[in-house]
């Protein structure tokens, strides 16, 4: 889709000299992300990775406004931001708040649960990289059951990863997405809707991350797709209630194909101690979600 | 021209922001602080008061909600209790370490386990070493006048300030209250300019991570690293003594009343025995003092009405010619003492006052602490003192056996 790419803004808002890892797919999906979102916009984050990216004072590698805030209150952040603006009259910035899977599955959730019931005017973003990465890799809600972290370093983690979309379906806000660096164009897409819709949304985007998964980092893009064509990550969108698929996973969808996981897990050293059991659980936890989708899609 | 109205500690606190004419208000339930927000609720559904109303889902919340709001420029208030406050603990080193002038009203109330909602000062001196300018109030009428007191302070030393009253024995008693003019509160207190504006036009990272030591800016610039900071933040606070001195007469003078500023005192002049105190004990005591005045025991009381920062050469001077100091205190710095007496001494080393100091923790989770048994138990200590016990701590009215 080239004539696509045209569309794209020109202007780049994350600068050269970032601090990202070589291969981040969270910098891949940045990128993308603000030059969606543009200028007037001004951004919150909690500690994460991204606070690495956006660089140590007295110099940032970003061009976007930003206010920094502790790790559990990036909702509330924003809607301090929201409610600040409203009282000098200034309601045309959009306020983005963006959090890593930390941040927004666990200890984030609070905050986020009462911005959105509030229908805080934002987006909330979250970085989907399965873990806390900026500590180090250690096992987060997001992590899925199989995967070795430092804090399941031996037996890997058990429990399956928390459907958090389905957690911010339950508050009846306007728009959620999913979105993979590995397809910028959709991602793009939504981030521009996103932009332009009202009360709060939601999107979710499937961060590979090399040092955090064990894969090379030349194979970021290859593992985004790969979680994306096995139905691992399933992209799509939620638009005042309806389901849609979207991009490579609507063609998935109307194909009726999907490679296996195996395809995904065996690319990764954090899956090398996953049995075969957990495997085959694995693949029906996906397969069962994945016939969910389906059936939401007909209807 | 006075309009006084027979008021609560909480409806005079919510008083004080509106005439502060705050614009956004945070506020999240806990007793005994929730009428001051609930009333706030009321004035503004209501458009009595144009202010942002954002009812979050925690205390942790609320403050984010008051620093983030801080950040793009609003004036901001919010209120809390025990559990809340220190729910919001993480938050408060975030607005001092941001250097937010944001007001917060603490209604003074016990700290669990076990739960209690009954009132000392355990909740507030626990967030002593947050970056907190903290004032304590010992009427409903100090309350109202020091909330706006308190904003013409935080703004002008860019220094978050708590102003702290006694959950139950001030929020939730009926006193007159003259309701200060809001025009005149309006020339009282300036504007709100932020030192950092968060705004959509100029990109900048507020609050990313910190060096240790110094770094270059892109251009050239050398910035702090993260202990240059933290000594402005000491420096701002101990300057702030002079600026809230300097706002407590100036208040006087367009307003008629003097909350004594940092320090107060009540028939010191030919005293032999001062009581120290904070808050509305330091209140009880005054007419401890007049008690005892009756019985030939010439007592005195000194107030301390800011706690943070700590008002060391006030306490110096008041206290230069006391021979003998009792302090009395609603909070204990467990395996240590009570945190006003440990102040009050510190502040007096190397001076050559030589009084013997004895500290009484009292009214712990709402005791009751009656005039007349401060009273007993400054005479009691004077015996012990007589005796030559220089230093003592003992629990008012409790079982330690």
């Amino acid at each position: 889709m080239p004539e696509k790419l045209f569309k794209v803004n020109k202007e780049e808002y994350i600068l050269p000299g970032n601090r990202a890892c070589s291969g981040c797919g969270l910098s891949l999906a940045y990128r993308y992300i603000l030059k969606a979102l543009r200028e007037n916009t001004i951004l919150t984050l909690p500690a994460s990775c991204l606070t690495v990216l956006h660089g140590l004072y007295p110099i940032t590698s970003v061009g976007i406004p930003c206010l920094n805030c502790t790790f559990a209150s990036t909702a509330a952040s924003a809607s301090g931001i929201v409610a600040g603006l409203a009282a000098m009259n200034r309601t045309d910035t959009t306020v983005v708040a963006i959090a890593g899977d930390g941040g927004t599955f666990d200890i984030g959730i609070q905050a986020l649960s009462g911005a959105a019931e509030r229908g805080t005017d934002f987006i909330f973003v979250c970085y989907d990289n399965e873990g806390y990465m900026n500590t180090g890799t250690q096992r987060s809600s997001a992590t899925p059951a199989g995967a070795l972290t430092t804090t399941t370093p031996v037996l890997t983690k058990q429990q399956n990863k928390k459907d958090m979309m389905k957690i911010m379906e339950g508050h009846d806000i306007p728009y959620l997405a999913t979105c993979s660096p590995s397809y910028p164009i959709d991602l793009y897409d939504k981030f521009v809707k996103a932009k332009r819709i009202k009360g709060t949304r939601y999107l979710q985007v499937a961060t590979p991350c090399p040092p955090g998964w064990v894969f090379p980092p030349k194979d970021t893009v290859k593992i985004g797709r790969l979680a994306v064509e096995t139905g691992i990550v399933v992209l799509y969108e939620i638009e005042n209630g309806k389901f849609r698929f979207t991009g490579r996973s609507k063609t998935l969808a109307e194909k009726g194909t999907r490679a296996p996981v195996i395809q995904f897990i065996e690319r990764q050293g954090r899956f090398r101690k996953m049995s075969m059991e957990q495997l085959g659980k694995f693949q029906r936890v996906v397969d069962g979600k994945w016939n969910e989708y389906l059936r939401r899609a007909e209807t | 021209m006075s309009n006084v109205q027979i008021m609560t500690g909480n409806s005079a606190a919510a008083w004080g922001a509106r005439l502060a004419k705050v614009q956004v208000v945070s506020a999240y339930p806990i007793t005994p602080s929730t009428s001051v927000t609930e009333t706030i609720a009321n004035w503004v559904e209501r458009g009595e008061l144009k202010a942002e109303y954002v009812r979050v889902e925690s205390e942790h919340s609320v403050m984010t909600v008051c620093v983030s709001a801080s950040t793009v420029g609003a004036r901001v208030f919010t209120s809390t209790s025990s559990h809340g406050l220190l729910y919001m603990h993480e938050q408060l080193h975030w607005a001092a370490g941001s250097r937010l002038p944001i007001v917060l009203c603490c209604i003074n109330r016990g700290v669990g386990a076990p739960w209690s909602i009954f009132n000392d000062q355990q909740d507030s001196i626990a967030q002593r070493d947050t970056g907190w300018i903290q004032i304590y109030c010992r009427d409903n009428q100090e309350i109202i006048d020091s909330v706006i007191q308190a904003y013409r302070i935080a703004e002008e030393v860019y220094c978050p300030v708590m102003v702290c009253y006694d959950g139950f024995v001030l929020s939730h008693t009926m006193m007159p209250v003259d309701i200060p003019d809001a025009e005149e509160v309006c020339r009282f207190l300036p504007p709100y300019k932020p030192h950092t504006l968060l705004c959509a036009e100029e990109p900048r990272n507020i609050n990313p991570v910190i060096f240790p030591w110094q770094r270059r800016d892109a251009e050239g610039v050398l910035r702090d690293g993260y202990m240059d900071m933290r000594w402005k933040l000491q420096h701002a606070l101990e300057g702030s003594a002079a600026v809230i001195a300097r706002t407590s007469r100036d208040f006087a003078e367009r307003f008629g009343r003097d909350h004594g500023g940092l320090l107060w005192g009540y028939r010191t002049e030919d005293a032999e025995l001062f009581i120290a105190a904070m808050g509305s004990i330091a209140t009880e005591a005054t007419t401890a003092a007049d008690l005892l005045r009756e019985q030939g025991v010439r007592a005195g009381v000194v107030g301390v009405r800011v706690y943070r920062p700590f008002p060391r050469e006030e306490v110096r001077q008041a206290f230069r010619s006391a021979p003998a100091i009792i302090v009395f205190e609603k909070d204990i710095s467990y395996g240590y003492e009570g945190a006003l007496a440990a102040d009050i001494k510190a502040a007096l080393y190397g001076t050559g006052i030589a009084a013997p100091i004895h500290n009484f923790i009292a009214g712990l989770g709402g005791r009751d602490v009656k005039a007349h048994e401060l009273a007993e138990a400054v005479r009691a200590s004077l015996a012990a003192m007589a005796q030559g016990t220089r230093e003592r701590q003992t629990w008012l009215n409790c079982v330690t056996e």
